[in-house]
């Protein structure tokens, strides 16, 4: 059977809160909407990527979790591009997206249909845009659950640990659907270095309250 | 035509989302891909579209495209002389 | 996890048979499949040319046996006939039945008949007969028809990774043959032309207004095919049983990510690199051993650029002999994987490279050169076959005579 890996740093963006290892990292005023909350968190991690701006809501998300569980995590120094994985879900895809899609092909009058918002229409592109800021290029996949599935996907990730696929992953929960949106992301690494965290069903139910 | 480049430069700014970029800091002549605004390859598919939306002007084929788009200078050449006729 | 993955049944149509033999045919007599569009309605019927499969929706489901009392897509139709071949070529109705799965692989499904469908679905007075054809707009609504057809029950999934897919579908049925979850599986992939893709190429400015040319300096972009390709692969164990002939062994496969945009394969070719790299990994094979590519090849300028780069890397100045087959079938999408696994077991199998036709200058970036006629005689040991999805999905299959 699959060993078990170890969580080295998690992160929970919800109701206009950026929380870094159960720690508070951001927190947007009540009244912003999310646009503002986002960029205020991309000001504060003090990126530049300039490719941020282009992205659908989901992407921006998932992005600035995955910035704020990598900060410290050295994970360039520890492994190589192959080596570390990105395994997410959700439960809607990318719904969102696709009805901003619809929104520009639906008047025939008005029918512009936008190939910059068209690219955004699969739920795995936030993978690719995770992957492509900071090159990984190991194993990946995106589920959809009605609900987010720690059993599920511990015990995939703990597998490609076991089966030498990878030896670090960034795994989760990215969400976006009518406005509503709730990210929780952690990096898990097959070795136990300096990590206490336990990579299993009861330890995510414990840090994180879904 | 100075007012076509800055008008330009404000629709582009908006199309693509380059929230860091001003309309003063465009050079019009320099290159729109690669070393310049560093532009991709769905970011021209925009372009064709803005010009579609805002002008009535469709671009036919790759070829023609790279002309068109080389710089916001050529952009707004093409504009003029295709607006007129 | 050592057991052997062998090829025992190839089924394909495409635009240049209806049948293996048709399409064995096809490619040593240098026929391409390419030309006007017949059986779409759309505005660009003679300006752009394709690579149709010439038979109506109808004529092709009298080809399949299939009912049109019930809903049926084209897709559907085109699968059913591969998959029926490639089922009967391997003698799986004359033996026993094992643990059976059918993995196929799609990237627009049923969008040819909602694209007709659409504005009568939207219009809430119109409740017509047609609205049964709704159930069959998903990708994974083919593979159950198909499925169904050939009776299989024990597993079915769907892959979708744009064009990369049916490679993909390969790659996964071998690896649960290796696991031991299943002993054979029908594998490979269907797409129909539609006006959907035919418009999204457009718009993207890589289709070839002229027959497309792999390779070569002057090219332009793909011309869109049709078609549907599979393989019968089994353990070894179970294609013995039979007493069946063995026509090939799937060695290797990888399938791997760029990491570099959304759409456009990387200038240097990083993951088609690393697809064909892994692949001979896994087959255990060093780059000297493989005798013949059978390329991606799309004719788009920025894929033969990134996939020629990749092979430049890997094989250095060696560069195997190679084509493009899809100078005679078009780009077929979520079936070429499937298609040209099946034309890569019949290189192996008849001693032949296929040409690529319509290739006359090399590409100014790289020194590369296609075989550009047919070649016989040659002792083909190892092929590897190249399908790279947008982006950055690359897969390499190796096949490997026995």
């Amino acid at each position: 059977m699959s060993s078990k890996g170890f969580i080295k740093s998690y992160s929970i963006i919800r109701n206009n809160q950026a929380i870094l290892n159960g720690e508070e990292f951001l927190k947007g005023a009540p009244e912003d909407d999310f646009a503002t909350f986002i960029r205020s968190l991309y000001k504060r991690l003090e990126i530049t990527h300039s490719p941020f701006y282009k992205m659908d809501d989901m992407c921006k998300l998932g992005l600035m979790a995955t910035e704020l569980i990598l900060k410290d995590a050295a994970i360039k120094e520890k492994y190589t591009e192959t080596e570390i994985g990105v395994v997410l879900s959700n439960s809607s895809s990318s719904l969102h997206t696709d009805t901003s899609y619809y929104e520009t092909v639906r008047d025939k009058n008005n029918y512009f249909p936008s190939p910059a918002v068209f690219v955004y229409t699969l739920p795995n592109i936030v993978i690719g845009e995770i992957c492509i800021r900071n090159k990984i290029k190991g194993e990946n996949t995106f589920f959809i659950f009605e609900e987010y599935n720690p059993e599920f996907i511990t015990d995939y990730v703990n597998n490609l640990f076991s089966s030498g696929k990878l030896k670090s992953c960034i795994a989760g929960w990215v969400e976006f659907c009518e406005g509503k949106y709730e990210v929780f992301l952690y990096l898990a690494e097959s070795d136990q270095g300096d990590n206490t965290i336990k990579h299993t069903t009861e330890q995510i139910k414990k840090i994180y309250n879904f | 035509m100075e007012d076509l480049v800055n008008q330009l430069k404000v629709q582009i700014i908006k199309a693509l989302k380059l929230e860091d970029v001003k309309p003063e800091d465009i050079n019009p002549t320099a290159p729109l891909f690669g070393d310049g605004l560093g532009l991709d390859s769905i970011d021209a598919l925009e372009l064709i579209v803005l010009l579609e939306k805002e002008y009535g002007l469709r671009v036919e084929n790759a070829a023609s495209a790279k002309k068109i788009f080389l710089s916001i200078q050529s952009m707004a050449d093409y504009i003029a002389e295709h607006k007129k006729a | 996890m050592s057991r052997k993955v062998v090829i025992t049944g190839l089924g394909v149509i495409s635009s240049i048979g209806n049948n293996v033999q048709e399409n064995y045919n096809s490619l040593t007599s240098l026929k391409p499949g390419i030309g006007h569009i017949q059986n779409l309605d759309t505005v660009h019927k003679n300006i752009i040319p394709v690579s149709e499969v010439k038979f109506s929706d109808k004529d092709l489901a009298h080809m399949a046996e299939f009912d049109m009392s019930r809903p049926v897509t084209r897709t559907t139709l085109l699968g059913i006939i591969a998959a029926r071949e490639a089922y009967h070529s391997a003698g799986l109705d004359k033996v026993a039945k094992l643990r059976t799965g059918f993995i196929s692989a799609t990237s627009v499904g049923g969008m040819g008949k909602t694209e007709m469908l659409y504005q009568k679905y939207l219009d809430p007075a119109d409740n017509g007969d047609f609205m049964k054809f709704l159930e069959t707009h998903d990708c994974g609504e083919s593979t159950e028809r198909i499925a169904e057809a050939l009776g299989i029950k024990d597993y079915m999934t769907t892959i979708s990774t744009a064009c990369s897919s049916s490679a993909n579908s390969i790659m996964l049925g071998a690896r649960m043959i290796k696991a031991g979850m299943l002993d054979r599986v029908i594998a490979g992939g269907v797409d129909s032309l539609t006006v959907f893709t035919i418009n999204g190429f457009n718009t993207l400015m890589i289709l070839d207004k002229e027959h497309c040319r792999p390779f070569d300096d002057s090219r332009q972009g793909l011309n869109l095919g049709e078609g549907a390709g599979y393989i019968v692969i089994e353990s070894e164990e179970a294609a013995k049983a039979g007493n069946r002939p063995i026509l090939a062994e799937v060695s290797g496969y990888a399938n791997t990510n760029d990491a570099y945009h959304q759409t456009a394969s990387s200038p240097d070719g990083q993951g088609a690199f690393l697809a064909m790299k892994k692949a001979l990994e896994v087959a255990g094979l060093t780059a000297e051993e493989i005798d013949y590519i059978n390329v991606h090849g799309t004719g788009t300028p920025n894929n033969d650029l990134s996939e020629g780069t990749a092979m430049t890397r890997l094989f250095g100045t060696q560069v195997p002999k190679f084509s493009s087959t899809k100078s005679y079938t078009g780009h077929t999408l979520g079936a070429c994987g499937g298609i040209e696994a099946v034309y890569s077991t019949l290189s192996i199998m008849n001693k032949t490279i296929f040409p690529n036709i319509n290739f006359k200058v090399k590409m100014k970036e790289l020194d590369l050169a296609p075989e550009t006629s047919l070649l016989s005689g040659v002792d083909i040991k190892s092929v590897l076959s190249n399908s790279f999805g947008f982006g950055g999905n690359n897969s390499a299959l190796v096949f490997k005579k026995i």
